[in-house]
């Protein structure tokens, strides 16, 4: 057997390098990833709320559907009181101002602001998230008579 | 691929591929945005504003697109030293980043009547951001470079950018983001896309109706660096011959 190899030629001395550097790089996003967690994160659902239980008055943004059925008015006419949920634990929120067009029951909401003492969620924006679903007004209106047909 | 690092034999396909990409590209993005615009259903929950993808997607898609071929071309110039690899990264470059800017402004037009703000430090749009950084920092390298003559920094920082690509398609799955999760999704099945058919045509048309666009452009922007250095040489040649 040959003891001594072949020098390699500097095309492929540079082409091993690139897939070294290649390596390297996602080995280094991998690792970043996992360190970065959950603090890239925008926003904590009511399930990390609950199982962080951030400090009252401690600014923090809390996402998730505004529930079914708990959207009020409060008589001083500005502000709205509602429940945010990740259909395993819900929020109470309080939001005095003017949300947008999306905001609705059902619908996915990223509010931001703090606990009180009491844990109510006192809000100081709310901002509209969609879906990644786009269809027409009348296959939304279709699909809804399908599930009230089996639910009822 | 040796065959097509010949610049004669590139600029002859490339003369006889640049009016019909160039026609057929205008014709697919006009029937894209026609469509789009004026023969497509509003959103169940949108309404109008919805009519702002049909710029966005393709304008998303080619600006992370681009700079992928920009690493892809990089890597080629770094590895193999192809003269004609260099002049396609440095001709993709500020296409790619015009394309980004479009997805930026449009997504910040779109995000205010949705969402109700204009931009957030969410991960999906701040990777966005940083893609355009990294399109404006090769522009400025490989400019710096080209004045003093050759270098490879533009291109190494081209091809250690391209880690920011994973991140901007999965920063919707890894983090909680206020920009919703993809809608079309190329891999697995493919009916599992939640998007109507009368949405999704547009939306490929225009797709494609940008992306031969897109091509045009770099190879009429490579046909014209080639043509400069070609006069460039043959200045050079002719100043020599009269000293």
């Amino acid at each position: 057997m040959n003891a001594t190899k072949a020098p390699m030629k500097p095309k492929h001395q540079r082409l091993v390098l690139l897939a070294l550097a290649l390596a390297a790089m996602a080995g280094a996003l991998a690792l970043g990833i996992s360190a970065l967690g959950s603090s890239a994160t925008y926003f904590y659902a009511p399930s990390d709320v609950f199982a962080k239980a951030p400090a009252p008055g401690e600014a923090i943004r809390l996402g998730g559907l505004v529930q079914k059925g708990s959207v009020q008015r409060l008589p001083d006419g500005l502000t709205l009181a509602f429940r945010v949920t990740d259909n395993a634990r819900d929020v109470p929120v309080r939001y005095t101002g003017i949300v947008p067009d999306l905001f609705r029951e059902g619908q996915g909401v990223i509010t931001e602001g703090h606990f009180d003492a009491q844990g109510t969620f006192i809000a100081t924006s709310v901002l509209a998230k969609h879906d990644e679903n786009y269809m027409p007004p009348e296959v939304e209106g279709s699909l809804h008579k399908v599930q009230g047909k089996v639910t009822s | 691929m040796h065959r097509f690092a010949n610049p004669a034999r590139f600029l002859r396909i490339a003369r006889v591929l640049t009016l019909p990409l160039t026609l057929l590209g205008l014709g697919l993005t006009a029937a894209g945005l026609w469509i789009g615009l004026f023969d497509s259903p509003p959103d169940y929950q949108q309404g109008e504003s919805v009519r702002i993808m049909y710029v966005h997607v393709p304008a998303a898609w080619l600006g992370s697109g681009g700079y992928l071929g920009l690493a892809v071309a990089s890597a080629v110039a770094l590895v193999w030293r192809h003269p004609l690899a260099e002049i396609a990264a440095r001709a993709i470059a500020p296409v790619g980043a015009a394309f980004t800017a479009i997805c930026l402004i449009s997504g910040a037009l779109w995000g205010k009547p949705t969402w109700g703000t204009y931009w957030v430090w969410d991960a999906r749009l701040t990777s966005m951001l940083v893609l355009l950084f990294l399109y404006l920092g090769y522009l400025a390298l490989s400019s710096a470079e080209a004045e003093r003559g050759g270098g490879k920094a533009a291109s190494i920082l081209a091809i250690v950018g391209v880690i920011n690509l994973p991140i901007i398609k999965y920063s919707v799955e890894w983090w909680n983001t206020l920009h919703q999760g993809s809608s079309i999704r190329l891999s697995g099945a493919g009916a599992s896309s939640s998007i109507a058919r009368e949405v999704l045509l547009p939306v490929l048309l225009s797709v494609a109706g940008f992306s031969l666009l897109f091509g045009a452009i770099v190879l009429m922007r490579m046909r014209a660096a080639l043509a400069q250095q070609a006069v460039a040489a043959r200045s050079r040649r002719i100043a020599a011959a009269y000293t």
